[in-house]
């Protein structure tokens, strides 16, 4: 299982991650990100390339 | 023996060609030197929360991956020169390296103009460093001159009036990021910057700084003096290309790479980030240095990849590069976010909003959409991006 956690004080909304795993990261109507806390192995890859496209930086992936 | 890999520069694009080399199943040493004696560390806050809060850069540092806890970090000392007959890179330090593949990720610095008068308040924006040494300038009472109204210099406008310092920028340009964003929207942002307090000197150059040991004032070409506690010049870049030569490199604009970041395949050497200019089949595969920040990640991945094929005597993927350009500018409150190259457009055109509010605004050529930016829409931008990746 991979874990995912944002940094809502550093995440400004860009949704950059969105378009790497967007089963897991989304913005809603308002523009505020979304995201589920955990997914399945096989989603590691593209999870962990959302967490490098972040420009803030603000995801941890365990 | 297992082959040994040497990546010059130790920046984002540096630290992810790492990875890429490892997960593309490379186990031969990898040694990483950068000239700043700092661990891989994100630029983007330097000109807006590091630059306002005064962040250390231990909390700017990016997460490596496990895969390259084995690397040799060796930083605080830059590049001076390379043999790629010999596979060689000579350090500042004296320190001789051999490698058997060769990323060049050095990057670029800010670029200086030959001006008269004092040096001392004189700075620029770049580094950890730099943004400590501007920082202690940026107060009430004191008076920051910005050379250059690109996003560098309008971030850090942003950031100085946010630190209570009067701020004056002064452009050779019509209207600020107006290559990027072109004329109408950056005059939109040219008066949210004015709302706050910006003092814009536009069609305008810099004759020379006056002052005795430190700059107290800035004299323009049409004769107008600013006051001045400190200059920061955002004028653009230059590549750090000066070890490369001696190679029979072109170095006149960064580096010539191929789609797979392959700059010569005899000598297995790659290129990423600022100061790779590659094709993008997204945008006519015309060869291009794209100074964005995704950039770097994109072109690591990939270089990292034909590296490690070059190593094993094989030939790196040759199918096309196509990562998506992206900007991003936080400016006071406002979000500016951008996909493709709104700087190639013969057309621009305010789809939704007004200039001067949140909009979103395409920019076209004859063959269509080559870009779009939106301020405070990023949500609304998905499908523009989902259209320009099916160009």
């Amino acid at each position: 299982m991979v874990t995912i956690t944002v940094d809502m004080d550093k995440c400004q909304h860009y949704g950059q991650c969105c378009f790497e795993a967007d089963d897991v990261f989304a913005l809603n109507d308002d523009g505020q990100l979304e995201y589920v806390a955990e997914a399945d192995e096989s989603r590691r890859a593209d999870i962990e390339s959302a967490a490098d496209v972040c420009p803030m930086q603000a995801i941890t992936v365990k | 023996m297992a082959a040994t890999v040497l990546v010059v520069g130790a920046g984002l694009g540096g630290l992810r060609a790492a990875e890429a080399l490892r997960g593309a199943g490379f186990e031969g040493a990898i040694t990483v030197v950068g000239d700043e004696p700092a661990m891989p560390y994100n630029r983007p806050p330097l000109s807006k929360e590091a630059l306002s809060a005064g962040v250390h850069v231990a909390e700017l540092e990016f997460r490596r991956k496990p895969s390259v806890s084995d690397v040799d970090w060796r930083l605080g000392s830059p590049a001076i020169a390379s043999d790629f007959a010999a596979r060689t890179v000579t350090l500042a330090d004296g320190t001789h390296l051999s490698f058997d593949g060769l990323v060049i990720a050095s990057g670029i610095r800010p670029r200086r103009l030959p001006i008269a008068g004092p040096e001392a308040g004189r700075h620029v924006l770049r580094t950890a460093h730099d943004a400590m040494n501007l920082r202690n300038y940026l107060m009430p009472g004191r008076t920051a001159v910005i050379m250059g109204a690109g996003f560098i210099g309008c971030e850090v406008a942003a950031t100085a009036r946010g630190l209570g310092a009067e701020v004056h920028i002064v452009a050779i340009d019509e209207q600020p990021m107006v290559r990027p964003l072109g004329a109408e929207l950056g005059m939109g942002m040219r008066s949210r910057h004015e709302h706050h307090g910006v003092k814009f000197h536009l069609g305008r150059t810099v004759q020379s700084f006056l002052g005795g040991e430190h700059i107290t004032s800035v004299l323009l070409d049409d004769g107008t003096e600013l006051p001045a506690s400190v200059v920061v010049e955002a004028v653009g870049s230059v590549c750090n290309v000066e070890w490369l030569a001696g190679n029979g490199l072109d170095l006149t604009d960064g580096l010539l790479v191929d789609q797979a970041m392959v700059v010569a395949a005899e000598v297995p050497v790659v290129a990423v980030g600022d100061i790779a200019r590659h094709p993008n089949a997204l945008f006519g595969n015309v060869p291009r240095r794209i100074e964005h920040w995704n950039i770097p990640t994109e072109t690591g991945r990939r270089a990292g990849a034909s590296l490690a094929s070059l190593l094993r005597g094989e030939q790196p993927d040759q199918a096309p590069f196509a990562a998506m350009p992206s900007f991003w500018s936080d400016q006071y409150q406002y979000k500016l976010q951008s996909f493709g190259m709104p700087g190639l457009a013969t057309s621009i055109q305010i789809v939704e909003g007004t200039a001067d509010d949140a909009c979103i605004v395409e920019y076209s050529d004859e063959s269509g959409l080559v870009g779009v930016v939106g301020v405070d829409r990023t949500a609304e931008l998905a499908p523009y991006r989902k259209q320009l990746l099916e160009r």
